[in-house]
C-alpha cells in the first residue's frame, strides 16, 4: 500500500497500460507539451513520444470522432476533454457514433474507447465551466460511465476502462484531483458496473458517487460519533447502474438519502429513488431524500457558488432529516 | 480485421485488363445499382422497406469510379446515401437488399436499415445518417492506419451539403495536420434536400474549401465513371504517400432526397432535362458509339441486373425478421453486470414480498 493522490493514481493507470499495451494512445489539447490541463498526463509526451500523445487542434468533435474511428479499427484511443462542459462539443460523436456503432452495424465493430473528463464546480469557474452532466452519457444505452471517488478506485476503474471493449466515459473531479488515499501496489482493474458497499451500517443508507461519495464518507464519520450508524454506498458506476447493492442496502435499513453533485430534477438522484422506490417500498420507513445542486446556472461569486453546491452540512441535515421522519412514523 | 470482399470487384487498371472491358465492367455495375435502386423505390411502395430510404439514382458512375479504384484492404466510410458503395464494393445484392427490409441476413443484420450499411468484410465502415458523422470517424480510421504504419488508405464518401457541417473543417484539419492516409469525396449532386450549393456555401467550388487545410484537391465529372476512377486512383496514391487528398465528383440526383421526396422543388423542365442528361444512357451511348458495347449486351447486362435484383428480393423476403429475443444482444460488445434487460413496462424488481416473507423471485439482472 502506498498513499497517493487522485491526479497521481490516474496517470499512473494510464502509463501502465501505455506501456502494456502499444495500441494505447492519447489524444486531447494540451496532455503532451503543456503536460494536460490537470497535469494527469505529465511526462508522458516525452515517455512515450508524439505518436502516441497527440496534441490536438480545439476540435472537440473532431478529434473525440477522429479517436472513436481509430477505436473501430483496433486502437484504444483515451481522450481528455478537459473538462465534461466542453464534451457537450463533442455530444453527436459521443452519443450518436461511440454509443451506436456496435448495436447499429449489428455488432461488427467495437468501439473500446475511453474518455476521461472532469466535472466539478467549486472553483468559481461561473455558468458554462461548473457543470456535473455526467447524467447525459449516462442515460444512454451502449455507454458506460464510471465515476471514482477514491485514489484506488480511480486506478483500478482506468484500467478497467482502457481495457473495456465498449465506450467508457471515466468522471473525474476537479475537486478530488488532489485528494489522497491508500492504492495497493497491485491494482487489479474493477469491474464496471458494480458499486461498493464502502462503510455497512445499519441506521440508514448514503449513496453517492464522485465527490459526494467522499461526502457521505465524512458525513457517516460525524454521525458516527453520535451512534447514528449510517451505511454508505459508493455507486462508482452510473451506467450500468448496480441496483441491487442499492436496494439490497435498503432492506436492511429502510430509509436512504442521495448525494449528487448533478441539479436536482430528473438527476442521477432521480433514478436512484425510483430503484429504492421500486425494489424496497415495503421496507421503506421514510420517502427517499436528494442532496443536490441548487438549480441555477452556477454563479461566480464565492458566496452564491456555496450556497448552491451541496455542502456536508446539507447531507448531514438531510441524513437527519429523514431519521426524523422515520421517528415520527414509528 | 479480415478484409476480403465476398464478391470480386472490377479489375483495377493495374490489372492486365484491356480498357473495353474495364468500361464493359463499370457498365455492368452502373445498370446492377440503377436497377436495384428502382427496386427499392418499388419495394418501399409496397411498404416492405421503411425509414429513410436515399437513392444513388443518377449517381453511379461516381459510386463505381470510386469503389473501383479501392484495394481489398481500404476502408470505405458512406453516407445514408450508401446502397451503391455496398454493392460497387463487391457485396451482394441479397444482403444489401435483405438490409433495407430489416431482416436477419441483412449486411448489418436488420439493426441498421437503409441508411447504416456495414460490412466488416469488405471494410465498408459504414453509412452513417447523421450529415457528416463519418467524417471524423473515417479521419479517425486513418490515423489507425498511419499509427501502425499501414498501407491501407480511407475513403471517406460525403455530399455536397456536408461540407458545411463543422466535423467537416475540423476533420480536414486534423487530416493535413497529421498526414493521414485519407481521400475525402464530396459527391456534390448539387442539392442538400432541397437546398442548392450556391444557397448554402459561401464558397461553392466545393474542392477549393481544401486550400485552407494546404491540402490538394480535384473536381472531377462525376457522371464519368472513367474519369472518377482515375481521379480516385490519383487521389488514393497521394493519400498512401500520406497525404490527405479531397477529390469533388460532380453529378446529378435524378431523383428526389428521398424516396418519399417528389422534388416539388424542380420545375417540370428541370425535370425532364435532368432524365434526358442521365449519366448512364450517355455513358452507354458513348460505349456504343465506341463500338464497345452492343444492342445483345446491352440486353444481357440489364437482364442479367435484373435477375440479380429480383434474386435479392426473393432472398430479402425469405430471410427472417430478428426475434424480439434478440434485442438486447448488441447494446455491449461484451458481457456487463447490471445491465439494464427490460421490456417496457417491465419492473425494475419483480413483485417484492413484504419484509418478514419469503420470495423465490430474485430481481432481474
Ligand atoms: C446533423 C444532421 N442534420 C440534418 C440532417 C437531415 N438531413 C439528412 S440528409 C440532408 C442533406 C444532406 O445533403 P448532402 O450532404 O448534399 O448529401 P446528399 O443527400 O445530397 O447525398 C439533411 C439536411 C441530418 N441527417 N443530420
Ligand atoms: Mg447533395
Amino acid at each position: 500500500m502506498t498513499v497517493i493522490s487522485y491526479r497521481q493514481a490516474l496517470h499512473d493507470a494510464l502509463r501502465e497500460e501505455m506501456q502494456r499495451d502499444a495500441d494505447v494512445l492519447l489524444i486531447g489539447e494540451e496532455i503532451g507539451r503543456f503536460e494536460g490541463s490537470y497535469k494527469i498526463t505529465a511526462g508522458m509526451l516525452e515517455e512515450f513520444g508524439p505518436r502516441r500523445v497527440r496534441d490536438t487542434p480545439i476540435a472537440e468533435e473532431g478529434f473525440t470522432g477522429a479517436a472513436i474511428g481509430a477505436a473501430m479499427v483496433g486502437l484504444r484511443p483515451v481522450v481528455e476533454i478537459m473538462t465534461i462542459n466542453f464534451s457537450l462539443l463533442a455530444i453527436d460523436q459521443i452519443v450518436n457514433h461511440a454509443a451506436k456503432i456496435y448495436g447499429m452495424f449489428g455488432g461488427q465493430a467495437r468501439v473500446p474507447l475511453v474518455i476521461r473528463t472532469p466535472g466539478g464546480g467549486g472553483q468559481q469557474l461561473g455558468a458554462t465551466h461548473s457543470q456535473n452532466i455526467e447524467l447525459y452519457y449516462a442515460f444512454v444505452p451502449g455507454m458506460k460511465v464510471v465515476a471514482p471517488s477514491t485514489p484506488a478506485d480511480a486506478k483500478a476503474l482506468m484500467l478497467a476502462a482502457i481495457r473495456d471493449d465498449d465506450p467508457v466515459l471515466v468522471l473525474e473531479n476537479l475537486a478530488l484531483y488532489n485528494t489522497t488515499g491508500e492504492v495497493p501496489d497491485v491494482v487489479e482493474p474493477a469491474e464496471i458496473g458494480r458499486a461498493a458497499v464502502v462503510r455497512t451500517g445499519s441506521d440508514i443508507t448514503v449513496i453517492g458517487y464522485s465527490r459526494m461519495a467522499v461526502i457521505a464518507r465524512e458525513a457517516a464519520e460525524v454521525l458516527a460519533r453520535e451512534g447514528i450508524d449510517v451505511e454508505v454506498i459508493d455507486l462508482r458506476s452510473l451506467r450500468p447502474l448496480d441496483r441491487v447493492t442499492i436496494v439490497t442496502s435498503v432492506k436492511k435499513t429502510s430509509c436512504a438519502v442521495v448525494l449528487e453533485d448533478d441539479w436536482l430534477t430528473y438527476g442521477i438522484g432521480a433514478e436512484i429513488a425510483a430503484t429504492i422506490s421500486d425494489g424496497a417500498f415495503d421496507w421503506l420507513d421514510a420517502p427517499v431524500r436528494r442532496v443536490a445542486m441548487a438549480e441555477v446556472p452556477m454563479p461566480y461569486a464565492k458566496s452564491l457558488e456555496m450556497a448552491a453546491l451541496p455542502s456536508l452540512a446539507d447531507a448531514i441535515g438531510a441524513i437527519r432529516a429523514t431519521l426524523d421522519a422515520r421517528a415520527r412514523r414509528a | 480485421m479480415s478484409a476480403r470482399p465476398k464478391t470480386p470487384r472490377p479489375p483495377k487498371s493495374a490489372a492486365p485488363c484491356k480498357d473495353e472491358d474495364i468500361a464493359l465492367a463499370f457498365y455492368r455495375q452502373m445498370v446492377l445499382i440503377r436497377r436495384f435502386e428502382e427496386r427499392a423505390a418499388r419495394g418501399y411502395a409496397e411498404a416492405k422497406i421503411g425509414g429513410y430510404c436515399h437513392l444513388n439514382l443518377g449517381e453511379e458512375a461516381t459510386v463505381v469510379g470510386l469503389m473501383a479504384a479501392l484495394q481489398p484492404d481500404d476502408y470505405v466510410y458512406a453516407s445514408y446515401r450508401d446502397h451503391g458503395y455496398a454493392l460497387a464494393r463487391g457485396i451482394s445484392p441479397e444482403r444489401v437488399m435483405a438490409e433495407l427490409y430489416g431482416r436477419t441476413d441483412g449486411v448489418s443484420k436488420g439493426w441498421g436499415g437503409s441508411m447504416h450499411l456495414f460490412d466488416v468484410d469488405a471494410r465498408l465502415m459504414g453509412g452513417y445518417g447523421i450529415v457528416g458523422g463519418q467524417v471524423p470517424l473515417a479521419t479517425g480510421a486513418a490515423l489507425a492506419v498511419a499509427h501502425r504504419g499501414g498501407a491501407e488508405a480511407v475513403l471517406c464518401q460525403m455530399g455536397d451539403g456536408t461540407t458545411n457541417i463543422g466535423a467537416f473543417h475540423e476533420s480536414l484539419n486534423l487530416a493535413s495536420l497529421w498526414d493521414l492516409p485519407i481521400v475525402f469525396v464530396v459527391s456534390n449532386n448539387g442539392l442538400g434536400m432541397g437546398t442548392t450549393v450556391e444557397g448554402s456555401s459561401a464558397e461553392p467550388d466545393l474542392f477549393k474549401r481544401a486550400s485552407a487545410y494546404r491540402m490538394a484537391s480535384e473536381r472531377v465529372d462525376g457522371n464519368d465513371p472513367v474519369a472518377v476512377h482515375a481521379a480516385a486512383l490519383r487521389a488514393l496514391t497521394h493519400a498512401r504517400s500520406g497525404k490527405p487528398f479531397l477529390l469533388e465528383t460532380v453529378t446529378e440526383r435524378l431523383k428526389g432526397h428521398s424516396v418519399v421526396d417528389p422534388a416539388g422543388y424542380r420545375t417540370r423542365e428541370q425535370k425532364a432535362q435532368l432524365l434526358a442528361g442521365d449519366a448512364l444512357s450517355a455513358y452507354a451511348a458513348r460505349l456504343t458509339e465506341r463500338a464497345i458495347l452492343t444492342d445483345d449486351a446491352t440486353r444481357e447486362i440489364d437482364e442479367a441486373a435484373m435477375a440479380a435484383v429480383d434474386a435479392s428480393v426473393r432472398f430479402a423476403d425469405a430471410s427472417a425478421h430478428p426475434a424480439t429475443s434478440t434485442l438486447f444482444d448488441y447494446t455491449y460488445a461484451t458481457a456487463v453486470p447490471n445491465d439494464s434487460r427490460r421490456l417496457p413496462g417491465q419492473p425494475l424488481f419483480p413483485a417484492a414480498a413484504r419484509p418478514g416473507e419469503t420470495m423465490s423471485e430474485k430481481a432481474p439482472a
